[in-house]
């Protein structure tokens, strides 16, 4: 059952991306010598189990403690096996793992508990979500605003760490366009589960699309109740913390806004990106993602309202 | 023709037996072995029982996706105390216990060489887990992760007093494992019995020896971190603070430099006990001693080599990994090693599926298993897509309970008689194996498929996922398993204590010494001791016609 499942599902075993094919083929080539290993002792031992059983009446076994062949081949055995082993892990090593060079093609900045996205070429920022173009060598650089966080999209092969004070980079050449989810992989703190990933790998068209809409500046308000959700958002101080480009806020503290109804997801894939849960968040964000750094306002309903409805036009 | 004499005196105690009617009083203020080992496991099992349902706990949260049964702060309150508890709290003192009760009268000596210094050892230990379940009270357990990575355990991101408590509790039981260290190392150096070598000591005793030094190397590391975590915490110091100059990856150096010794700090004892187990119940000589004693030292030295294996996923660059995996894939040799002896000891045997056996061999299978995973953990780029999943959570598990817990219940049931002087219930004992040993199969098979299809560790949920909420069902299922089998096992022991079949002095054909001695011996343990001529004096003693020391292949 157990391998048909892992082929159905998104799943290690399955590569996307150069690196992940690297990792799959020692992962394959590992496996089957160790379910042939792991056979050969299991049944050893089932063998043993019934022909040296206890009879009634069974004599007292020979008194023998030792074996200077046996012993020899007892230590040769795994000596052979870590040789060659250790030969094909250093090879792969270097195979995903090269030397960094030129100038990133994404940044990736952890934060509890959301993911800050910096194209560095052509200086798009975004939030939670990460479009990448296919079939390219991708230069991705990983910074940490606080804790530990880890970047890992299971197809795409080897996670890395964010590490505060550290440049921690992966190359990555994506093999196969789709949508791939993902998840922070080292413990960061009260909503460490809430820190998923969401990677849309894209055609160099579909990308290029997508960065130039993103460069764009803001919408600007088009009706009336969207007009007073942006003065309501601009004079409540939710520019000390967020960015909307085109507007006099300009913090980084919390996710980019400029484009946020364009993206699928809110609060790092905790649920679809619409008007209700926006509206459920900014009416009680502890509620939504207890200790999120998003403080509780009092707002009445009608200031709400106003807000997302202005939000929602970010697209 | 078998030499007795007098037994050497370890301590200038009177010789008495133990006496019986100060009851609570004469427990805490004992100095006797026996009663300070019994102490410690009934501690062990005190927190077997919390770290349990601690576990109980996370599996009902994470039984169905999207729970509210815990907030996120219970959940990693939780699993923080559930991993400190089970290392800390339950491996630690099973270990010392078994070692404190076993080692003086398998070596034929009448005490430990402190016996203050261990009063003192038990005692720290104690209190060291009372000051870190206090936390509850006092505003937050520690909720970091019992790996507690900088800089979440600084005062910035984890404001509440719980790792304040985490760190002083364990320096308090730090002190207590030290101190334990130092007295089983003297007390394994001068207490033997005449004529026993140190290459003649039972293999448990050996274990407990290279363990001691393992624990008396390693915990320097953490007690430093703990004080240096502090001094940031309380003094604003700047170890861990990268923004002011200092180093979060320091802390997982420190951390893992005891961490990793520390796994085969809770691994060593039972390799010790599956030994024992093994000859015993093959009623054959342990294949290979040397073998297995030098291969320990072995990996108690690779140990301090391996802990970046710990850190693959931090960015250290290619030839820090490659050299740590390589000294991490060492290691599979001595523990394959100790496998083959282990099989060679029951072939050609004569084998009785006594409880203790039956633990013995599921151990083989398990370790085995858990073994191979590991390797997979050595193997840097596979280590890169599989650290920090729940693959990794079962991986250790198997190495942890399927390893070593599955060699404490197999002394726990090897030992009963000796230390109770009744048989551990058969019929219980039997049904406790078999639930116990599928719940734990149930429980943690299925967690690798969850790692592999991408469940991060250490969440307090998870989306809806294909897969994701049927196979964390099945694993919570399994958990309930292993509860229901740990109220059998505790039944088991209370009806045995009181109605058990009498053991007797020798119930399992024994051939180490403290099978030699009276079933429940008093103060003094050995009036009268056979001079030591080889690995197994008490099969001498009952084979004159055969005995080790004049059998060239035994």
């Amino acid at each position: 059952m157990h391998i048909s499942t892992l082929f159905l599902f998104q799943s290690v075993l399955h590569s996307a991306s150069t690196q992940a094919s690297e990792i799959n083929k020692l992962f394959g080539q590992f496996t089957i010598a160790a379910v042939l290993l792991l056979l050969f002792v299991s049944l050893l031992i089932v063998y043993i189990c019934i022909r040296f059983r206890d009879r009634p009446g069974s004599p007292l076994p020979e008194q023998i403690g030792k074996n200077n062949r046996l012993e020899l081949l007892m230590f040769i055995f795994p000596v052979v096996t870590i040789a060659v082993l250790l030969v094909a892990t250093l090879r792969t090593i270097n195979r995903v793992m090269k030397p960094a060079e030129g100038q990133p093609d994404m940044i990736v900045t952890g934060h509890q508990w959301w993911w800050e996205v910096y194209y560095p070429a052509t200086g798009v920022t975004a939030a939670n979500e990460f479009h990448l173009p296919i079939h390219k060598n991708l230069l991705i650089e990983f910074h940490s605003a606080d804790v530990v966080h880890d970047w890992w999209v299971p197809e795409f092969g080897n996670k890395m760490d964010v590490v505060p004070g550290r440049n921690n980079y992966i190359w990555l050449n994506i093999t196969q366009p789709g949508n791939f989810i993902g998840a922070c992989s080292e413990f960061c703190g009260a909503e460490h589960a809430w820190m998923r990933i969401k990677v849309f790998a894209e055609d160099e068209t579909t990308f290029n699309r997508w960065q130039e809409a993103n460069k764009k500046t803001a919408n600007l308000p088009s009706d009336e109740l969207s007009m007073k959700g942006m003065l309501m958002f601009q004079s409540r101080s939710c520019g000390t913390c967020h960015r909307i480009s085109g507007t006099p806020s300009t913090a980084s503290v919390g996710p980019d806004l400029s484009h946020l109804f364009s993206r699928s997801t809110m609060l790092s894939g905790m649920m679809p990106m619409n008007e209700k849960n926006l509206q459920a968040w900014i009416s009680d964000p502890q509620n939504v993602k207890p200790d999120a750094k998003m403080p509780d306002f009092i707002f009445s309903r009608d200031t709400v309202n106003a807000i997302v409805h202005y939000l929602t036009q970010l697209k | 023709m078998d030499e007795i004499m007098p037994s050497s005196f370890a301590g200038a105690t009177p010789v008495r037996v133990l006496n019986r009617d100060q009851k609570l009083l004469q427990w805490i203020s004992s100095v006797d072995h026996k009663q300070i080992g019994t102490m410690y496991l009934l501690l062990s099992i005190l927190f077997l029982v919390i770290g349990g349902g601690e576990a109980l706990l996370m599996r009902t949260q994470l039984a169905i996706p999207n729970n509210h049964f815990l907030s996120p702060e219970a959940y990693n309150q939780i699993f923080t105390m559930h991993g400190t508890t089970m290392v800390f709290l339950v491996a630690m003192p099973a270990i010392f216990g078994f070692g404190n009760y076993m080692v003086p009268l398998m070596i034929g000596a009448n005490d430990m060489a402190f016996p203050r210094l261990n009063a003192f050892s038990f005692w720290m230990t104690l209190f060291g887990g009372g000051l870190l379940y206090f936390s509850f009270l006092a505003g937050g357990a520690p909720d970091a992760g019992w790996f507690n990575y900088a800089p979440l355990n600084e005062y910035n991101y984890s404001s509440r007093p719980g790792v304040d408590y985490f760190a002083i509790g364990l320096l308090i039981a730090g002190i207590g494992s030290v101190g334990g260290a130092i007295n089983f190392i003297v007390t394994i150096l001068y207490y033997r019995a005449k004529g026993m070598k140190l290459n003649q000591v039972p293999l448990f005793v050996w274990m407990i020896f290279v363990d001691s030094f393992l624990i008396l190397a390693a915990f320097p590391c953490l007690n430093a971190a703990l004080a240096m975590i502090e001094m940031d915490r309380q003094f604003h110091a700047h170890f861990f603070n990268s923004a002011s100059g200092g180093s979060a990856l320091l802390w997982q150096h420190l951390f893992w430099l005891f961490g990793h010794p520390e796994v085969y700090v809770a691994m060593l004892p039972s390799f010790g006990i599956f030994s024992e187990v093994f000859q015993t119940f093959s009623r054959k000589p342990i294949f290979s001693y040397a073998i297995i004693a030098s291969s320990s030292v072995a990996i108690a030295l690779l140990s301090f080599g391996v802990w970046v294996h710990h850190m693959f996923a931090v960015g250290l660059g290619n030839t820090v990994n490659g050299f740590f995996g390589a000294a991490s894939m060492l290691i599979a040799i001595p523990t394959g090693i100790k496998v083959f002896s282990w099989m060679a000891t029951m072939y050609g045997g004569s084998i009785r599926f006594s409880i203790p056996m039956m633990f013995a061999i599921a151990f083989l299978i398990q370790f085995t298993f858990g073994g191979l995973t590991g390797v997979l953990f050595a193997i840097v780029p596979i280590d890169w897509q599989l650290t920090d999943t729940y693959f990794v959570v079962a991986h250790f598990h198997y190495m942890f309970v399927g390893g070593a817990v599955f060699g404490l219940f197999a002394g726990l049931f090897y030992w009963f008689p000796k230390i109770t002087g009744k048989m551990l219930d058969q019929k219980l004992g039997t049904w406790f194996f078999w639930l116990f040993t599928i719940g734990f199969n149930t429980t943690f098979l299925i967690q690798h498929v969850l790692g592999l299809i991408g469940m991060p560790r250490r969440v307090w949920t998870y989306p809806d996922l294909p897969g994701y909420g049927v196979m964390n069902f099945i694993s919570t299922l399994g958990a309930f398993m292993m509860g229901t089998a740990a109220l059998i096992l505790i039944v088991a022991i209370l009806k045995s204590l009181r109605s058990g079949v009498v053991a007797g002095k020798d119930p399992w054909d024994g051939v180490t010494l403290e099978w030699y001695c009276d079933p429940q011996p008093g103060r003094k343990n050995f009036d009268k001791i056979p001079l030591v001529r080889s690995r197994r004096p008490f099969w001498d003693l009952k084979h004159p016609e055969n005995p080790d020391w004049k059998n060239a292949r035994s």
